[in-house]
């Protein structure tokens, strides 16, 4: 087999404790009122084209895209909008929310229910693109990027490979790994019509060997296809970055603030290959994902289809209940997830996972000071100097981080993870990017 | 061997002449005019080098202040909020201007979401910092217009004015401010505010800035500003404005009466350094109407505050 693909600069290697890995996807029944948040994709919130008192079915556009990196959301559930308020989210505040009481579960009649997989793609590439525009998908490994911008490369630049990011490095999490497992077949077409809307030869669908079991369904099922290749990859965090699999996978060096299509490759998550198969061969908009609910001391960690806007308490109590030592719930991985503050959070389309950390787990060290040990530059993926970004963020001087490259920065939390003094280096890297990147667009 | 010492010292002697010569006649030539007045108004500024006029450092406010005074002949928006009054004098009487006596003034934390006041429902744990905080959470009480406790402003501050009280977990400003607006600049969530000291310090404000409507606001925080109106019905003088279910009190109109005080039902109005009133039978709280929801939306920045501050203080003077 020789040595396993992987990227070259730092990485760590987290306990994986991957608790629901054999917990096949359960359908989660409709909730009684969903909260669905405008703001669901990186870029600018979406715009309401309903009011209150309207009828809505399931897979009607509720809200239109509010800009070109922006997308359509659709009505997860069939009932009556409630109001269009604020309401508490997943970035812990109150945003503008649009709340629907279900009524019953009526599709949308355009939309294609059935189980049967249908494998042929009759729509040209610029048909397909403007599906999944309308199908308001994002990028479902949990950045929410709009999918189709990434679809369409600035002009002068062309896509040579398509990679499928199967990788779901983060701890706990393993929505993708049972999507892979139990969906395998739509993923493969997804990947397909992807292919086809970018004109590329070759896809990689990467995954590391840790799930052994959905490397050997997949390669199982791409048997017939010579274009698409599975890679088994070591594993090594944070392989599911963008950056990070394109190293891995065909040994490119995305530049320092360039996107993955200067070196011509494009990234998409598996959970969005499927969506793609949906919108795309079903007519299916984007109105339900995979979420795990894990956690050490939750009884049955499962992963669950869920409606988009149901709330994480009907998640939690399906998982039978919340656990009475809980320290923190997590939206999204141990990693890169955020603690939610509320029970009332919906989930939304970046939804992967929730986490329910015990008290012990989750507790935070009391911070101490640098002894310049380097452990946060030897892991740091994209070759930072997290000591130093960090301090200079804490102490304001942001001028010397943006010209560390604090942009660079990945937000992938290996520094922190590994830190002996417990330096929150994440929370000051992220306080400075913010302020960095407020600076960069003020002087444009 | 005498000859030897000779020469030497004729040689470096001479060389040393020329150089001299030379040197002399490259800094008449390259010679920088500076106005001698920029050293006697630096000289008598306060040398804190805070910012806080907008300038960095005194020695640049002092070349600010001499340029406009031979420009423009007045000292318009140039204003060391540290040295005050007494200052600015100073700096007029240099320059040969008559400057306008302005009102002092002072850092004021318009929060009172404490401990008891906003309880938390949530713990915060990670980097003692406001403005990481702000972009993360809406705080540990639910509020999101509210002081996050962190001491962005603590830090922010040169002149040891404002700390955070324990019990509280509030900053509190004192004597020591000298309204140079470091903390304005560093509070994340604008609820520092710049305001008239008053006569004898005594001050009245209101200590709320959430806009959210009035339930939202009071299942958050005991003591937030509901919009009930109250206040500017009970206003006399028209200091007080309504914008998205908040009032503000205009520190220029505002005639410390302290009717609005007593009237607010949530104590969101703040009194400062009043002496104690007598005691008056208790009203029955009534129930806050709903505010008038035509009010359209419209912050109200510090730097609009200042502006049209500055503009009614023209129109009373003419």
């Amino acid at each position: 087999m020789g040595i396993l693909r992987t990227f070259a600069l730092g990485g760590i290697h987290p306990p994986e404790n991957k608790l629901s890995a054999n917990a096949p996807i359960e359908t989660l029944p409709v909730p009684k009122q969903a909260i669905v948040p405008l703001g669901q994709n990186l870029g600018a919130p979406s715009k309401p084209i309903v009011k209150k008192g309207d009828e809505v079915k399931v897979g009607q556009l509720i809200a239109e895209a509010g800009g070109f990196i922006s997308t359509n959301i659709h009505s997860p559930v069939s009932g009556k909008i409630f109001k269009i308020d604020n309401a508490i989210d997943g970035t812990g505040y109150k945003r503008p929310c649009i709340i629907i009481n279900v009524a019953d579960d009526v599709w949308d009649d355009t939309i294609d229910t059935s189980a049967e997989i249908v494998s042929e793609i009759k729509q040209s590439p610029e048909e397909i693109i403007d599906i999944i525009k309308n199908a308001g998908i994002v990028g479902l490994g949990g950045a929410t990027f709009p999918t189709y911008v990434k679809l369409m490369p600035p002009p002068g630049k062309t896509a040579e490979y398509l990679i499928i990011n199967g990788v779901e490095c983060e701890p706990y999490l393993t929505s993708d790994h049972r999507l892979m497992l139990e969906k395998g077949r739509e993923i493969i077409i997804g990947t397909r019509i992807l292919m086809k809307a970018l004109n590329v030869k070759k896809a990689f669908i990467g995954i590391e060997n840790n799930k052994p079991d959905a490397i050997n369904h997949m390669t199982e099922l791409v048997k017939s296809h010579d274009d698409i290749e599975i890679q088994s990859l070591k594993v090594q965090y944070p392989q599911g970055g963008e950056k990070q699999l394109i190293k891995a996978s065909v040994n490119r060096e995305v530049p320092s603030g360039k996107l993955p299509i200067e070196v011509g490759c494009v990234v998409q998550n598996v959970g969005t290959a499927f969506a793609v198969y949906e919108a795309v061969q079903k007519n299916k908009p984007l109105v339900e994902r995979v979420v795990t609910v894990t956690g050490k001391s939750v009884k049955k960690p499962s992963n669950f289809m869920v409606r988009i806007g149901t709330p994480i308490s009907e998640l939690i109590d399906a998982a039978d209940g919340l656990p009475e030592n809980t320290g923190k719930i997590i939206g999204g991985g141990p990693m890169m997830g955020k603690a939610i503050t509320s029970l009332e959070v919906p989930v939304v389309k970046g939804s992967s996972g929730i986490l329910i950390m015990e008290e012990g787990e989750s507790f935070r060290s009391t911070e101490g000071p640098c002894i310049r040990c380097s452990k946060c530059t030897y892991v740091c993926p994209m070759g930072l100097e997290p000591y130093l970004l960090s301090k200079a963020a804490k102490l304001s001087n942001f001028e010397m981080a943006e010209n560390e490259s604090i942009m660079d920065c990945i937000e992938c939390g290996s520094c922190q993870y590994g830190c002996p003094a417990a330096i929150p280096l994440l929370d000051y890297l992220r306080l400075g990017k913010l302020k960095v990147g407020q600076i960069m667009r003020n002087r444009k | 061997m005498d000859n030897i010492i000779i020469i030497a010292i004729s040689a470096l002697g001479g060389l040393g002449l020329i150089m001299a010569i030379i040197l002399y006649f490259i800094a008449n030539k390259f010679k920088v005019f500076e106005d001698p007045k920029i050293d006697e108004v630096e000289e008598a500024l306060p040398s804190a080098n805070c910012g806080g006029c907008g300038f960095p450092g005194c020695r640049a406010y002092a070349e600010a202040a001499v340029k406009s005074a031979k420009e423009n002949g007045n000292l318009d928006g140039l204003n060391c909020p540290v040295g005050g009054n007494d200052v600015s004098q100073a700096v007029g009487k240099i320059l040969g201007l008559e400057v306008e006596a302005k009102d002092p003034m002072i850092a004021v934390v318009r929060c009172n979401g404490s401990r008891t006041n906003s309880p938390g429902k949530v713990n915060y744990e990670g980097a003692t910092s406001c403005s990481f905080a702000h972009a993360l959470y809406a705080g540990e009480g639910g509020c999101m217009h509210g002081c996050l406790g962190l001491g962005d402003c603590v830090d922010s501050c040169d002149f040891d004015a404002i700390h955070m009280n324990p019990e509280t977990g509030l900053p509190e400003v004192n004597t020591k401010c000298t309204a140079c607006g470091a903390c304005v600049t560093a509070c994340p969530r604008d609820i520092i505010e710049l305001r008239k000291r008053g006569p004898k310090d005594k001050r009245i404000f209101v200590s709320c800035i959430n806009q959210e409507k009035g339930a939202p606001a009071k299942k958050n925080c005991a003591v937030a500003c509901i919009g009930c109106s109250k206040c500017l019905k009970v206003c006399k003088f028209d200091a007080i404005t309504i914008t998205s279910f908040l009032a503000y009190i205009d520190f220029e109109k505002c005639t410390l009466c302290r009717k609005c005080v007593e009237e607010c039902p949530t104590s969101a109005i703040h009194e400062i350094n009043f002496k104690p009133r007598k005691p008056r039978p208790e009203k029955p709280k009534a129930k806050a109407p709903e505010a008038d929801k035509s009010v359209a939306r419209k912050t109200t920045t510090q730097k609009e505050v200042v502006t049209q501050d500055l503009k009614d203080e023209k129109d009373n003077k003419e």
